[in-house]
């Protein structure tokens, strides 16, 4: 039973990071961009959720205002800043994006303060559920679990099946080419960024519905969200969401599983130390083995 | 080495030395501190620099060796001072406060530890590169956190300075000597090992892999000498901070001080022998500066920049040197 809800805390986990990490690898495969910044966008999603949810008293507009403020932001940022950094290398994309984390981070600080926001949940969601087996599970955390999988669900329909995400999968394989035959590569750009940048600010408005809404919320998860992305291999949807249900689950059922299995032959409190000391190490493991035997992640096609 | 590449180089170091001394001088201790830090930063820019500047090896977790070089410090002036071994298996081991002593032991610690992560992560190239080496700092960010018998994530201080031979560490202008000397020998170090064949090759393969392999050169052997000297030469650094603040945290280990790290570089001018130093110099200035101005120093900080990357892809030195090499 402790298993069991266990193994949906790592679902719910994983599809949150599959949120962040969607959007990562989409700006990723299709413009080859890394962003740091990604994280600020779950930041801006989260304190817009805070702010219209405490000015309208309704938690759904706050949700659908994380949606538009972060997509707007990203939008913002990819015309003003992003755009100019696809033809740089690397090592510029690294540092432009850090330097916008520093500005969003102290920008976000100017307007809300240091102090932690809370938000209420609406009460549909705000109870627990009886699980069929007698498993009582907030309700709320197996919304997150759904909404992530409707995600899931309409992004592969998104990319595989309509007419913007052939345009998508074309500029990823051939930029100049999709741009010969009219299409407005800008704007497509900008798009795109603002999808990946939305989810991250949905992620951003339900976790901090579960935690608190602060500054510098969005750094553990970006880092997370970037394992995700290189397990799964750069580009790949499909891959962004293996690598979120793998890392989700490994992270979760780690920490819950290795102080136990180490107190088995240990003394209690050493146990404990180096249960949890593994435990938090145990995604990057992770990541690194799969790095060694595959250098592009389980679906990258290339580096 | 060229005249046009080493007077700007030596300029920059030279005027780091003039600050500290004037500033000593003239009774303001807290601006020799200053100087002190943006030594050891750049330093640590100066040994990732050899990776990412002619490596281009784009080291994304380069606060793992700082912060093994702090550690050790940390480590070793701890048991010192509780007359306690360190390891009593497989030969025991104690603490000591000889910083001579103590280099060798961080210089080994992170040259071993950038042997194992560099021989894993140059499997991978581009982002996974960065995001491999990126994970491994991770691994040590939260092994740190959460074991401990070091202080965890409280961090470890250590009371009094370690000792250098016939020096005075507790004044300000003596520390900053140490801390520069260890600067300037690793730049001359640096430049001579950047002219010589294995820098020459390195930067050659850098720049088309392809043909080095095809003239019988390894580039996986070429990429972790330089990763393991870069990680070496972060570690000096890192023992350096350790003893500059008589403390360590995890926060060495963090990712942003291995942002931070690169920014020195970039900053600086990617590939610049000096560039790190004038990278670390302007980032202390401005927090130095804006700081008291505005608690939100960090945003215009973050503006400049985005500014010098859109507009100054050669970082600071690119730019005052326009059109020369160096």
């Amino acid at each position: 039973m402790l298993l069991a809800e266990q193994v949906l805390n790592g679902l719910q986990y994983g599809m949150m990071l599959f949120l962040m990490a969607a959007g990562l690898t989409l700006v990723f495969g299709v413009m080859g961009l890394i962003n740091l910044a990604h994280g600020s966008l779950y930041m801006a999603g989260a304190f817009a959720c805070a702010a219209v949810a405490a000015a309208t008293g309704s938690f759904w507009l706050g949700l659908a205002a994380s949606l538009a403020a972060a997509a707007a932001l990203g939008a913002l940022v990819e015309v003003v800043v992003i755009r100019r950094l696809y033809a740089r290398d690397h090592l510029d994309q690294v540092l432009a994006t850090f330097a916008l984390i520093l500005v969003f981070s102290e920008g976000t600080r100017w307007l809300f303060g240091s102090f932690p926001l809370y938000l209420s949940l609406p009460p549909v969601l705000s109870g627990a559920v009886t699980l069929p087996g007698g498993l009582v599970y907030p309700a709320f955390r197996l919304a997150i679990i759904a909404i992530g999988a409707l995600v899931a669900v309409g992004l592969f329909w998104l990319i595989g099946r309509t007419r913007l995400g052939i345009r998508i999968r074309a500029g990823e394989a051939d930029r100049e080419m999709i741009a010969a035959l009219g299409v407005d590569i800008a704007r497509l750009y900008t798009l795109v960024f603002a999808l990946g940048a939305a989810l991250a600010g949905l992620a951003g408005a339900l976790v901090g519905s579960v935690q608190s809404v602060q500054v510098g919320m969005g750094e553990p998860v970006l880092i997370l969200a970037f394992v995700t992305v290189v397990i799964g291999g750069i580009g790949s949807i499909k891959g962004a969401l293996v690598g979120a249900l793998l890392v989700g689950m490994t992270d979760t059922l780690g920490k819950a599983l290795l102080p136990t299995f180490f107190a088995g032959f240990m003394e209690a409190s050493a146990a404990t130390s180096v249960g949890s000391a593994l435990a938090s190490m145990l995604i990057y493991v992770l990541m690194a083995v799969v790095l060694v035997v595959r250098p592009t992640g389980l679906y990258g096609a290339r580096a | 080495m060229r005249f046009t590449g080493a007077l700007p180089n030596a300029a920059i170091f030279v005027a780091l030395v003039a600050v500290a001394v004037v500033a000593d001088r003239s009774g303001n201790p807290y601006i020799v501190t200053l100087a002190t830090k943006v030594a050891i930063f750049g330093l640590a820019g100066v040994g990732l620099n050899l990776a990412l500047g002619y490596g281009g090896l784009v080291s994304f977790g380069h606060a793992a060796f700082f912060g093994l070089g702090g550690y050790v410090t940390a480590i070793l002036a701890s048991h010192a001072a509780s007359a306690t071994p360190v390891a009593t298996v497989p030969f025991t081991m104690m603490g000591t406060n000889e910083m001579l002593a103590i280099w060798p032991v961080a210089l080994l610690v992170s040259g071993l530890a950038a042997l194992v992560i560099g021989a894993l992560s140059l499997r991978t190239t581009g982002v996974y590169f960065i995001m491999v080496t990126l994970a491994f700092a991770q691994m040590l960010y939260y092994f740190a956190v959460s074991w401990p018998a070091y202080g965890g994530e409280d961090g470890l201080s250590f009371y009094v300075r370690n000792s250098f031979p016939g020096a005075n560490i507790f004044a300000p202008l003596q520390f900053f000597a140490i801390c520069a000397a260890a600067l300037g020998v690793t730049m001359i170090l640096v430049a001579l090992l950047t002219q010589s064949r294995f820098g020459l090759a390195l930067r050659a393969a850098k720049q088309n892999e392809a043909r080095v392999i095809a003239s019988g050169v390894r580039p996986f052997a070429l990429r972790l000498t330089a990763f393991v000297l870069s990680g070496m030469v972060a570690g000096l650094a890192g023992a350096l901070f350790a003893d500059l603040n008589r403390f360590v945290s995890p926060a060495m280990l963090s990712w942003h001080m291995s942002g931070e790290i690169m920014v020195f570089v970039i900053l600086g001018g990617v590939g610049r022998l000096a560039g790190p130093i004038a990278g670390a110099a302007v980032f202390i200035a401005l927090e130095y500066l804006l700081g008291p101005v505005s608690d939100h120093w960090q945003a215009l900080l973050g503006l400049l920049l985005i500014l010098i990357v859109l507009f100054a892809p050669g970082g600071l030195m690119g730019l005052a040197l326009r059109g020369r090499h160096g």
